[in-house]
């Protein structure tokens, strides 16, 4: 279990896996249906569910003749998941604002006007 | 039994003395902070990290409601932050301090004007998930939903050439 967890940290780099991701998070679905709102084949997105349950993000259960996929419900792994790059996203957001922040005080814009 | 989870670590280095960077850090969180990742109800007007030991860390919405994302552990300007996180899988404020993931932030002088933040997010096995998320995504509702389509708006406008 820890490989996978390990694992969960790069999970949603790839932006289709991502996609899948959310769209499991409005509304468990089947392959088909997750197929018909994404510009990746079938077999596309079977390999990234793979790799999301793998990760331990999402379950599947099999409902009639289809199989249904879902977030997990325990979520913290999902949880961190998402966390993970909104930390990636916030720490490019501050080095921009606090460089940005002390060059404006310093004034060391080039295009400033001269007072 | 509770299985711990890897912590989240970031980094990120900036032409700024320590003094500064913890300032703009802490006191500027509302500038610097992507508006999109909040669990209120209501668009951020700011988010606040209050200066002290006790101190709450949340989000006030445009419509001057209030919503707690953790506490301040300690607070140790210039060197050192540490907060909670306290929202679970349910994507509500959990006041339980046990129920609390750590947010440990450090601030390395690399030079007079160069600073390296360090940053920590670790004890999610703490966090209580459970059904909760599973009954948010399921009814359409909640947090979750709401926070995961403005993560999805911002991803598409990033991913476009």
């Amino acid at each position: 279990m820890r490989a996978n967890i390990d694992g969960a940290i790069g999970l949603l780099g790839d932006p289709n896996r991502r996609a899948i991701f959310e769209l499991l998070a409005r509304r468990p679905s089947a392959v088909g249906e997750i197929a018909a709102q994404l510009p990746i084949s079938r077999p596309a997105v079977s390999q990234h569910l793979k790799v999301l349950k793998d990760g331990g993000l999402v379950v599947s259960r099999a409902e009639g003749n289809r199989r249904v996929y879902r977030l997990d419900p325990q979520g913290v792994s999902a949880l961190r998941a998402w966390l993970d790059g909104v930390w990636e996203h916030a720490l490019t957001s501050f080095h921009k604002f606090a460089e940005q922040t002390v060059a404006d005080e310093i004034g060391t814009d080039p295009d400033e006007e001269p007072p | 039994m509770t299985t711990p989870i890897p912590p989240i670590e970031g980094k990120t280095t900036v032409d700024v003395s320590r003094d500064r960077a913890f300032e703009l850090f802490t006191a500027s969180i509302g500038s610097w902070w992507p508006r999109q990742y909040h669990i209120g109800a209501a668009e951020v007007a700011d988010i606040v990290l209050e200066p002290h030991e006790g101190g709450r860390w949340f989000e006030r919405g445009v419509d001057g409601t209030e919503c707690d994302w953790g506490r301040v552990l300690s607070w140790e300007p210039p060197e050192r932050v540490l907060f909670t996180w306290q929202i679970g899988g349910d994507w509500q404020f959990d006041p339980d301090p046990a129920h609390a993931a750590e947010i440990e932030v450090r601030f390395h002088a690399d030079g007079p004007e160069q600073t390296t933040i360090e940053v920590e997010q670790r004890h999610f096995e703490r966090l209580v998930a459970g059904e909760d998320v599973y009954g948010a995504i399921e009814h359409g509702g909640g947090g979750w939903v709401a926070l995961l389509a403005a993560y999805a708006q911002l991803v598409a406008g990033q991913s476009r050439p």
